[in-house]
């Protein structure tokens, strides 16, 4: 399902990913030669991002959305499918081979309270991916790096944070220092996993423009896990919409948003609470979890759970194809954006 | 007429060893209605969860406490556990925050719904797992799931046990604490669905502990918005919404972003001041965007805006409704 190529390659490409991991079987299940199954993680996703654009991920848990970034990053071995980083399949290269790549591709996490070394100083958590990759002359000058990518990620006056510890550090100020220390490298491409999750509500908002401002101050492109779709919906330029490793809805976020193709979509949107205690649109509640991605339902894998499923997608697997109706985007003519998985869309 | 539950002017203090004791809660005044549903709303540290666990007497040993807990106009903290515990998972139950840890893993979870009405002497034996399993039935799980263990249900699925086992001696009071924080947006719809359906249902009154606004802004008719140990205000949700007269409600809802709302999210800069330390002046002023200079010299108390509608704001009132001023005599201060 590759799009029609327009004049310039994509920063990131991901075209038919399949990830899948085996399951573990008994020693009973082993001996008796059972068949190995799989957990489909992902099964078949495509999609691109240009430099500067901010693509949201979004689904419930299990959805494949962190499989499928962890995929593209290299810690996980796809079974099928690219992954094209300016045009180069970076899908399946061995550890020395990514670690040129690793320096263009880099991640920001969930839970900073976790994922910065608490006996590292702010200094030292910045200063280390340098040192791993070779960057920076002299001590001095990996310390004006450091400051740089400090200040770059809203710290500032770097030097006030400099000698300080996570522990002395605000769960949004530790953010920080996480997306400058993947700044620090001069990435093209950030992929923030639930980056604000963790945070308090008064503080998520300036950690969430950060990031949109880095798309055009430091020219990234922005890959973002988040199971939030108001968030999704203000921060991103293209929203994503997994269900059981496939991407069902893919579009410009206003599009998704507003004017959803896919059911699934249309009940993921019923139910994110509105601020407003007068807007009390019925939510359209779905009933039961996503299936076990280990026996994907047959045809739409959707369909149990679908308000509106008939025979045809009982049997029938929809692919991810042009929306009616939606086959051209506002000022960009020949970029037909919006896609739906569903054979009533 | 006294409200089911009355709280009047609740401290806490922990005392960690070797530290300056912190005072988590300040002061906080509320009621609860029978069969109402009411939001406690604030960042991380507030002071929210520390309030309900005072309510449930389930602070650690380190906490001390003041103020007065009125249940049926019964005082239940004076005498300290003997007085609470009568009153606790009987007549106020709570469920926790993290579904996933609340129940015990090594029990079938139709014996951990039936172990409190055995302990409060509500049912025993047969008739307490019969029990057990109608009220598996009525949050949406099918009976025979009693002889499960928790690690066979999914995460929707404990939390809705953990429902169950807070209704097991038929509580009047449902105290839950961020129950969908850890949940997909489908299944908090569905958790939040079921709340709202038991509270219509069977008359119970529900204290919405949570950080997320829209969620009780959706679910409660009231709410209290807390910030540093305080409630900075509280009324009707609509109120807060439409017309806060709180510089904090305004600005936390301004921080959140919604579905569809076009005006631009930001964040309020600073952080909560530490509870450790005296504070002087309105806690809210250094992060506040429209202070005066009163802020920084006296604290405000929280004063009657609109009927059912107060704020811990000096400049409350100024922009229309009751003009409110400190100390002066037609100011109503809540509990007096």
């Amino acid at each position: 399902m590759t799009e029609t190529r327009v004049s310039k390659t994509p920063l990131l490409e991901v075209a038919d990913l399949v990830t899948r991991y085996p399951v573990r079987r008994g020693l009973m299940q082993a001996t008796a030669r059972a068949p190995r199954r799989w957990v489909h993680a992902v099964d078949g996703v495509s999609f691109s991002l240009d430099r500067g654009e901010m693509m949201a991920l979004v689904g419930e848990s299990g959805c494949g959305k962190t499989s499928t970034v962890q995929t593209i990053l290299g810690m996980v071995r796809p079974a099928g499918g690219s992954v094209r980083l300016n045009g180069t399949d970076i899908a399946g290269l061995r550890d020395r081979q990514l670690r040129p790549v690793r320096r263009t591709v880099q991640m920001i996490y969930q839970d900073p309270y976790e994922s910065l070394d608490p006996r590292f100083r702010v200094r030292q958590t910045v200063e280390e991916p340098m040192l791993v990759h070779g960057i920076g002359s002299s001590r001095k000058h990996r310390e004006q790096l450091i400051v740089t990518a400090l200040e770059q990620a809203g710290l500032r006056p770097a030097e006030v944070y400099l000698d300080r510890y996570p522990h002395e550090l605000s769960g949004g100020q530790r953010q920080r220092v996480a997306i400058a220390t993947a700044l620090v490298l001069g990435p093209q491409l950030l992929l923030a996993d639930e980056p604000v999750s963790m945070l308090d509500v008064s503080v998520r908002a300036g950690v969430l423009s950060l990031l949109d401002n880095l798309r055009t101050t430091a020219d990234m492109g922005i890959l973002m896990i988040t199971h939030d779709l108001s968030t999704a919906a203000h921060f991103a330029d293209k929203i994503a919409v997994m269900y059981l490793g496939r991407i069902v809805e893919q579009g410009t976020a206003s599009e998704v948003v507003r004017d959803p193709q896919h059911p699934y979509t249309k009940a993921l949107l019923s139910v994110v609470p509105k601020r407003d205690p007068r807007d009390r649109s019925v939510p359209q509640i779905l009933t039961g979890e996503t299936p076990d991605p280990v026996d994907v339902p047959s045809g739409c894998r959707f369909h149990p759970r679908c308000p509106v499923a008939v025979d045809r997608c009982r049997a029938e697997d929809p692919v991810l194809r042009v929306a009616p109706g939606k086959e051209r985007t506002p000022g960009h003519p020949a970029r037909p954006v919006h896609l739906a998985a569903c054979h009533l869309a | 007429m006294s409200s089911l539950l009355e709280v009047r002017d609740l401290h806490v203090w922990f005392e960690p060893p070797h530290a300056a004791p912190v005072h988590a809660v300040q002061g906080v005044s509320f009621e609860l209605e029978a069969g109402e549903r009411f939001g406690l709303v604030g960042e991380s540290g507030c002071g929210k969860t520390t309030t309900i666990l005072a309510l449930m007497g389930l602070l650690p040993p380190n906490a001390s406490l003041a103020g007065e807990v009125r249940l049926d106009g019964t005082s239940i903290l004076a005498g300290g556990e003997d007085s609470v515990r009568p009153h606790r998972w009987k007549d106020i139950a709570m469920v926790f925050q993290g579904a996933m840890n609340a129940l015990n893993p090594v029990k079938k979870v139709g014996w951990q719904i039936a172990e409190p009405m055995a302990f409060h002497g509500v049912a025993e034996g047969k008739a307490a797992l019969k029990r057990a399993g109608e009220l598996l039935e009525l949050v949406g799980i099918p009976a025979r799931s009693a002889q499960r263990y928790p690690h066979e249900f999914s995460g929707g699925m404990r939390q809705r046990a953990s429902i169950a086992m807070a209704l097991a001696c038929a509580p009047k009071i449902l105290l839950a604490d961020e129950p969908t924080t850890a949940l997909d947006v489908m299944v908090q719809a569905q958790i939040l669905e079921l709340l709202t359906r038991l509270s219509g249902e069977l008359g119970l009154a529900v204290i919405l502990v949570t950080h997320d606004l829209p969620v009780v802004a959706q679910m409660c008719s009231r709410a209290a918005v807390m910030y540093a140990g305080e409630i900075a205000e509280t009324g009707p949700m609509d109120a807060l919404y439409h017309a806060p007269a709180h510089p904090y409600t305004r600005l936390l809802f301004a921080a959140t972003p919604d579905l569809y709302g076009a005006d631009a999210v930001a964040s309020i800069p600073g952080s909560p001041p530490r509870l450790d330390r005296d504070i002087t002046g309105c806690p809210f002023r250094p992060r506040c965007d429209v202070p005066i200079e009163r802020c920084a010299r006296d604290h405000p108390a929280l004063l009657q805006v609109e009927t059912a509608h107060l704020a811990a704001c000096l400049r409350a009132g100024k922009r229309g409704g009751l003009r409110a001023e400190p100390g002066a005599d037609e100011a109503v201060r809540l509990g007096q």
